[in-house]
């Protein structure tokens, strides 16, 4: 059964922006959700709706079996989480920590009891008397997190709490984070326009675009199958390539192909000269000139101009191409993904 | 001919050396990214190339000149900061004329206007001249500050990490344009940041930033798979490089449990001499799962799109496995991971120290 259920949720602010047009999902207990959609989508409004921080124009919020739509923000065992980083710096880690805990009116004794309990979960126990200026910058986002989750309300609310963390922070963060939750079991509901960061933690993801949900899915099924172009580009680094393909009855077709399933070979295809890559039974090809080549270190990205537009082909680090070469473009057909292109949907 | 010599710079603020003696070179036509993580030095740096900060040691040159001592406005050096800093009431035309219109550039109006065109063309963002800057998105916001540093035709860009504050996905499309349009219009560039990726990338040459200081120079490819040190190792790479202690035993290096990870006359021990202990690195995608001769379970399996990676428990501490996509795997999966050891890197034990997070 749902444990959060939002139902024909909208919010429309007074000056007429429609930021959530009306959206349906549900959470199991314990599941990890994801809220993944580019600035203005309407992903954080949602959270804050479900934090009882915004007030709904229509649609209703179940949670834990009760319609919580117009309870105020203490009412509903909600646990906000903003950013991990921002600690108080006269505090020391140990109050820090416990700040959530002593804002509920918990007991000293349980607070303390609580707080040794996630130190020690976080390799932190040493640093409980320290102030925050007198840690390492890792040591600082680890507390961070502690704080964010030493209360087990019935849901924990994220808002991009990885935001300004450097990339070679979040990896380990992230880790660290589904860890804690997988341990916890407490239902998560999350905000981010990273799809990596996504892929990385949901167990369901739901993809987001103005006010309205494109596609819900676990990770692999919103990269592999997605139900919209828009999910095929936002997911994805990068997202997917799309070609115009033919016309099948009345309505035009946009082929999709992700840059890993797409193989670089060197000189003309047989295609060469702008044939539709779908009109080839076997492996359809197309040709071009590799007009940008973006190291990775784990591989590369060429960036092929055809006559069908510019695609991007995910390589072997060490592979031969180089810039300005000549080489023909196959797609395993397996592989393609066909969208109706006046809708956006995905074709069977 | 270098675009920019910086040499030995220093500089201080009170007790704290924000940079403590830092090298590099920037070629003619050469993009140069600096990388490191927040406090490293990197904003510290480009202040003092542009002249916003004096240093306290070292000199700088712009075009074989000394520049160290020169003003700001006399370097012919364009920077764009991570904010966009635009006028947000003027137009995007207003803006991009703005530095052609400063006192001492004499520019006829019909120059103003061809160099106004001729950047936001290249830029995409011709149909926005009219438009007022606080109307702007970000991406679109970055393109003007980028626009409004191209018209002035500078000696040198200085990027400090112009991409940072835009959604993950515009920040992958700007790179990919911006990478683009300095390969075309072969400028000078140093590039902020402390995203490996952007690094990887945007770089001809990665300059390795830690606390003020060079750990490293060289092409992203020479940064990524042979670092001088872990703490250049760990900068680079998504999933971060594996780091092990190992200790020489008979013929092999082995973990702290005595483990055999890989032999010694298979991997170049040139940095470590005879020593009997060492770092061991090695990245996620240079792991096979199987054929190795310690055992390791699957803790937790992401599936990143591209390409699976796995978190392993081996040898007492953990591992990370990057494997195809159709590789079969489940918290619990018994594995025996085999390092290659032509990717096996080893570094003194004194050149680490224990790792932070």
């Amino acid at each position: 059964m749902a444990f959060l259920e939002l139902a024909a949720l909208a919010k429309t602010y007074p000056d007429g922006t429609r930021a959530v047009k009306g959206i349906d999902f549900a959470a199991a207990q314990g599941e990890f959700v994801v809220l993944l959609g580019p600035s203005g989508c309407g992903k954080t409004t949602t959270l804050r709706m479900v934090a009882g921080l915004e007030l709904p124009s229509a649609g209703t919020i179940r949670l834990a079996g009760a319609d919580v739509t117009a309870l105020p923000p203490s009412a509903r065992d909600v646990g906000f989480v903003f950013q991990f980083y921002a600690l108080y710096p006269h505090l020391t880690v140990a109050e820090n920590i416990a700040f959530p805990l002593s804002c509920g009116g918990m007991a000293k004794a349980e607070r303390v009891a609580a707080v040794a309990n996630i130190a020690r979960r976080l390799g932190l126990t040493g640093l409980l008397q320290k102030r925050p200026r007198e840690l390492s910058g890792g040591d600082q986002q680890r507390v961070g997190l502690a704080r964010a989750i030493v209360r087990r309300p019935a849901i924990w609310l994220m808002d991009e709490p990885l935001g300004t963390l450097d990339a070679d922070r979040r990896l380990a963060m992230c880790e660290f984070l589904r860890e804690q939750q997988l341990a916890a079991r407490v239902t998560t509901l999350y905000v981010t326009h990273d799809q990596e960061e996504a892929m990385r933690l949901a167990d369901r993801i739901v993809v987001m675009k103005d006010g309205l949900i494109e596609q819900v899915g676990t990770p692999l099924e919103v990269y592999d199958e997605p139900a919209t172009l828009f999910v095929a580009h936002f997911v994805g680094s990068p997202g997917m390539n799309f070609l115009e393909g033919e016309r099948v009855g009345a309505g035009a077709v946009t082929l999709g192909v992700r840059p890993e399933s797409v193989r670089v070979a060197a000189g003309e295809g047989p295609a060469g000269h702008g044939g539709t890559p779908a009109a080839h039974g076997g492996t359809p090809a197309l040709s071009g000139e590799v007009v940008l080549d973006e190291y990775s270190g784990i591989a590369r990205c060429l960036h092929v101009r055809t006559d069908a537009g510019t695609l991007v082909a995910r390589v072997a680090a060490d592979a031969p191409t180089r810039l300005g070469a000549r080489v023909r473009l196959e797609f395993d057909p397996a592989r393609v993904r066909r969208f109706d292109r006046a809708s956006g949907r995905r074709l069977a | 001919m270098s675009a920019l010599r910086v040499r030995g710079i220093v500089k201080r603020f009170g007790a704290t050396a924000a940079l403590d003696g830092v090298d590099f070179e920037v070629g003619e036509r050469e993009r140069v990214v600096v990388l490191g993580p927040t406090g490293a030095g990197k904003t510290t740096l480009l202040r003092t190339i542009a002249g916003l900060e004096t240093p306290d040691a070292g000199t700088l040159e712009l075009g074989g000149a000394d520049a160290t001592a020169l003003a700001p406005s006399a370097r012919d050096v364009a920077l764009v900061f991570q904010n966009f800093s635009l006028y947000p009431h003027w137009s995007v035309r207003g803006n991009l004329e703005f530095p052609l219109r400063a006192p001492g550039r004499a520019l006829a109006p019909a120059e103003i206007q061809e160099r106004v065109q001729w950047a936001a063309a290249l830029l995409r963002i011709e149909k926005l001249l009219d438009r007022p800057a606080k109307h702007l998105s970000g991406g679109e916001m970055q393109r003007v500050a980028l626009g409004r540093a191209l018209v002035r035709r500078p000696k040198l860009f200085l990027m400090d990490e112009p991409l940072t504050n835009l959604d993950a996905k515009l920040r992958e499309a700007l790179r990919v344009e911006l990478l683009r349009l300095f390969q075309e219009l072969q400028v000078p560039v140093v590039w902020v940041t402390h995203d490996q990726a952007e690094a990887l990338s945007m770089g001809e040459r990665v300059v390795v930033l830690a606390a003020g200081r060079v750990l490293q120079v060289g092409t992203p490819r020479e940064v990524y798979l042979s670092p001088a040190s872990p703490a250049v190792a760990r900068q680079l790479g998504q999933p971060p490089i594996n780091l092990l202690a190992v200790e020489r035993r008979g013929d092999h290096w082995c973990a702290g449990d005595g483990a055999r990870l890989v032999g010694v006359a298979e991997v170049d021990a040139s940095r470590v001499g005879d020593a009997a202990r060492a770092r061991l690195g090695i990245r996620p995608e240079h792991v096979a799962p199987h054929g190795g001769e310690t055992p390791a379970e699957v803790a937790v399996v992401e599936d990143a799109g591209p390409h699976r990676v796995l978190l392993l428990h081996f040898a007492g501490g953990a591992l990370h496995v990057v494997v195809p996509r159709d590789f079969e795997a489940a918290p619990g999966t018994k594995l025996a991971p085999r390092f290659d050891p032509r990717h096996a890197l080893l570094w003194r034990e004194e050149d680490s120290p224990p790792r932070e997070a």
